[in-house]
């Protein structure tokens, strides 16, 4: 609202900015380079032999899936972790030590994080000065006048003197450029820094981002939204399971290859694994077990329509943050659903809780193991009987003998590795930890079951062996939707796929389409 | 998990028998005799300890829930107690302070005091689990406001109960030497075991202590959890006032169950239960009650001013809490290794050395 009006004086003022840095906006000049970077964790490398280069004057893009480096590769940058071999050469100076945030700081890099690191309970000019003060005594008129200054240089709509908690998430985030951008950055890291914010919010970013690039400021954008990257950076460097695959100019990178560089495959690696297993062949193959129109959730994913028929095992796929965990969650009502007529066998059903969800015979396999599905502290017999003794009630708990015989069972099917049914949940390995969850909603014999990223995490024996119950229940009847990362077991367990991107569905794949190169492309989108 | 948790309120408990034991003997003494209205009673430490643990043991049995469900403490035990005393009090004697004779039969009084318990706990239970308020914050209102609220019921007056009977309950009934407050602990015990066996409270309390958004996703309604588990403390407080009310007939708005929520917390701390919620052991809580009680009662009997009291059970605070801490866990067993590692490798060289020729030093 205060942008609209100030437009026209905001260029003078701005290029007053840019005379009072020096002007390093010279193209191509190698702001930072980093070569041979190696950093390595407790039995993994996560980072090895990677070089980066960034130029001054540019936005450049850091591409990767998780688990890839990219925030490893920030972490080394900003001293957050010492790297292991290589070295940082910024701005001339050779082989800097960056043992600190405090020391790139002073060396000039600053990072704006995903989550806002800003005190929300103090005034945007404080925040902007915090921690930088010289000695004690503050010159609090020059410092909100100062701010001030800055905030209307980068048309930036919020006062100095306002508490931080009451500007939007976008504001905040430009706050915190506002912050870095005023200590003279020369390599400003915005990580992940649209993840949070609307349409128009991140336009006014990008106002701001491009305005900095001017100024000669090297940023380097990590981002999970390709639409976003191939609006605003100049080139991209793509990093896979923690080395560098290379850097591009962006117009030498087209959407389909970026995400074939992401994923690790060529566009010509066409293997359809899809093995010959027994599909389900009831009479009632072709019946809808699950049917919504218009879904959407207060998670911000846009209206979709979807159903899934009885024994069939399809997928939603697509770049993480594009929202397939997203619309998992609305089926079982795990999010607050905001529209949307929802169908189970052709009847019209609410569901407004997983409770709801539960009743009517969909399970849900959330993907953040810790945080979503185990009770860590419970027992592995507590944890396997937990949803179907919600289910049976309150009033009805079961006996002990009963619960252990559930646990003994199910730990025997899926292969368990415990001690006794006796362990807390938590001691077990990731794995096994995943069988426990499954096995608590398979004891449920759902109609309908939801596995959201079932393998993350999980050793190679134990993710043939869950696609192969997945392959199996559908077999019997069960529906399954399943959702993972790698489209490698998608490909294998799955006959449709809806894709996904930006929190839309934009396209649903089955029987000659199922393959590496149509998914990609229709990930890629555009072009 | 249990028997190790029993392990340190039963440690404490046999720690103080001992230290009794040992200064004078005579403290376990239970002598039968009779009391001013000529009626067998059992005296001694043991029975005083059994008599006046009670109120805390009954609230340890709400609070141990409540900690579990919400993480957080209810403080407002003490002042609820007078609200809940008060407004029996106002039931059984009606407007009048000095009444002759009863207002209204003292269950229907109790059943009045239930449900004002009950709403007490609900006004928290719905601060905490729908407004989402730090529970020492949202019972802060009722610790502070209670006591005010429990003079106002009764217009400030202090009524009398005139009916010996009422006595009974914080009392002896006659013919039987056994303290009722003993019966009436059992009685709660007896029935949360059974509310514990035959629903599923533990399970749900459990498992939304520990995670709630897992908990969630697996169909429990949390709110719902630590809402209730709020109500059934505000139950444990109005059979605490019943007992309080009980012992001297009448009511002191300020000093009634003073300080008995620090108390309670304490003995949920004592039975291991960690203050933060999850897990829990709710009887490890009661013999932590009772193991408070028996540490006051020697304290008295040592002759420590009751100024003086809060401090020595400060020191027993620091201990636990210092005990109880992770680092120190840590050392203890690090060090406890150490030592055996030491000692098998001392063993190890005395072989060795017995094997060979002795050495000098």
């Amino acid at each position: 609202m205060l942008g609209a009006v100030r437009l026209g004086s905001v260029r003078t003022d701005r290029t007053a900015l840019f005379q009072k840095r020096e002007v390093r906006a010279v193209e191509n000049k190698v702001l930072l380079e980093m070569r041979g970077i190696d950093k390595i964790f407790p039995g993994v490398r996560a980072l090895q032999n990677v070089d980066f280069k960034l130029r001054s004057g540019e936005i450049h893009a850091l591409m990767g899936e998780n688990g890839a480096g990219k925030s490893t590769l920030i972490k080394v940058l900003t001293g957050v972790y010492a790297k292991d071999g290589g070295t940082i050469d910024l701005d001339g100076q050779k082989d800097v030590k960056i043992h600190s945030p405090q020391d790139a700081q002073k060396l000039g890099i600053s990072t704006v994080y995903q989550e806002i690191t800003l005190c929300p309970n103090l005034t945007v000019a404080e925040n902007m000065y915090i921690g930088r003060g010289k000695g004690v005594g503050t010159n609090w008129r020059k410092m909100y006048s100062d701010a001030d200054k800055i905030l209307r240089k980068l048309d930036i709509p919020a006062r100095a003197s306002q508490q931080l908690a009451n500007c939007s998430i976008a504001v905040q985030q430009m706050v915190a450029i506002a912050r870095a951008v005023d200590m003279d950055c020369k390599v400003l890291i915005l990580d992940e820094p649209t993840s949070s914010l609307d349409e128009q919010e991140v336009e006014k970013l990008f106002v701001l981002m491009r305005d900095l690039k001017a100024l000669g400021v090297g940023i380097i954008f990590v981002t999970h939204f390709l639409d976003q990257v191939y609006e605003v950076c100049d080139r991209i460097t793509v990093l896979r399971d923690g080395q560098l695959v290379g850097e591009y100019e962006i117009k030498d990178l087209p959407r389909v290859k970026l995400v074939a560089k992401m994923l690790g495959k060529e566009m010509d690696d066409l293997s359809d694994i899809k093995g010959e297993q027994g599909l389900y062949n009831g009479d009632d193959k072709d019946s809808k077990v699950f049917e919504a129109e218009k879904l959407s959730s207060n998670a911000g994913i846009k209206p979709f329509d979807f159903y899934i028929k009885k024994g069939e095992v399809n997928g939603f796929t697509g770049l993480l943050g594009s929202g397939r965990s997203e619309c998992v969650r609305a089926i079982f009502g795990a999010d607050r659903v905001i529209t949307g007529k929802v169908k189970m066998n052709g009847r019209p059903v609410r569901i407004r809780s997983p409770l709801d969800a539960m009743k009517k015979g969909i399970a849900y396999l959330p993907e953040d193991r810790k945080n979503d599905g185990i009770i860590g502290d419970l027992s592995v017999r507590d944890n396997i009987i937990l949803a179907l003794q919600v289910m049976k009630g309150f009033f009805k708990p079961f006996t002990k003998t009963q619960a252990n015989a559930f646990a003994e069972e199910y730990i025997k099917k899926l292969n368990i590795k415990t001690a006794s049914a006796d362990t807390p949940v938590k001691s077990l390995s990731g794995g096994n930890q995943q069988k426990v969850i499954l096995a608590r909603w398979l004891l449920m014999h759902p109609e309908y079951l939801i596995l959201d990223e079932p393998t993350r995490g999980i050793d190679v024996g134990t993710k043939v062996d869950i696609q192969k119950l997945v392959l199996e229940l559908a077999s019997g009847g069960m529906s399954v939707t399943f959702i993972s990362s790698e489209t490698d077991e998608m490909l294998r367990t799955c006959s449709r796929l809806v894709v996904m991107r930006d929190r839309k569905v934009v396209g649903e794949l089955s029987g000659e389409d199922l393959t590496q190169n149509k998914i990609m492309s229709t990930i890629a989108g555009g072009e | 998990m249990t028997s190790n948790q029993l392990f340190i309120p039963l440690m404490a408990l046999i720690l103080l028998a001992v230290v009794n034991l040992i200064v004078d003997p005579g403290f376990f003494k239970v002598t039968l005799g009779t009391n001013n209205a000529g009626n067998p009673v059992l005296s001694g430490y043991l029975v005083t300890i059994l008599d006046y643990g009670s109120e805390l043991a009954i609230l340890a049995l709400g609070m141990t829930l409540v900690t579990a469900a919400s993480g957080g403490q209810d403080i407002s035990v003490g002042a609820t107690i007078a609200i809940a005393g008060s407004a029996m009090l106002r039931v059984l004697c009606g407007s009048n302070s000095r009444p002759e004779a009863l207002a209204a039969p003292i269950i229907v009084a109790f059943l009045v005091a239930c449900l004002v318990g009950m709403l007490c706990g609900a006004f928290n239970g719905a601060l905490v689990s729908i407004f989402k308020i730090q529970p020492m914050i949202a019972t802060l209102i009722l610790f502070t406001a209670g006591r005010s609220i429990a003079a106002w019921i009764n217009n400030n007056e202090l009524p009398i109960v005139p009916d010996p009977k009422f006595g009974y309950f914080g009392g002896f009934i006659p013919g039987i030497p056994i303290p009722t407050t003993v019966f009436i602990v059992l009685i709660c015990i007896i029935i949360m075991a059974l509310v514990l066996k035959f629903t599923n409270l533990g399970l749900y309390t459990q498992s939304v202590g520990i995670n709630e958004k897992s908990s969630r996703l697996n169909g429990i309604n949390p709110t719902l959890i630590k809402f209730l588990a709020f109500v059934i403390l505000g139950l444990c407080v109005a059979v605490a006032a019943l007992i309080k009310v009980s012992r001297i007939s009448t009511i002191n708005y300020s000093v009634i169950a003073k300080d008995i929520e620090m108390d309670a917390i304490l003995a949920v701390a004592l039975g291991g239960n960690s203050l933060s919620g999850g897990k829990f052991n709710i009887w490890a809580s009661v013999i932590g009650a009772y193991v408070i009680q028996f540490l006051t009662t020697t304290l008295y009997k040592f002759n420590v001013q009751s100024d003086a009291l809060a401090a020595y059970k400060a020191v027993v605070v620091i201990l636990l809490v210092f005990f109880s801490a992770p680092k120190v866990r840590e050392y203890i067993s690090g060090s406890t290794k150490k030592i055996r590692g030491r000692f098998s490798r001392s063993r190890k060289n005395l072989l060795v050395k017995d094997a060979g020729k002795e050495e000098s030093k």
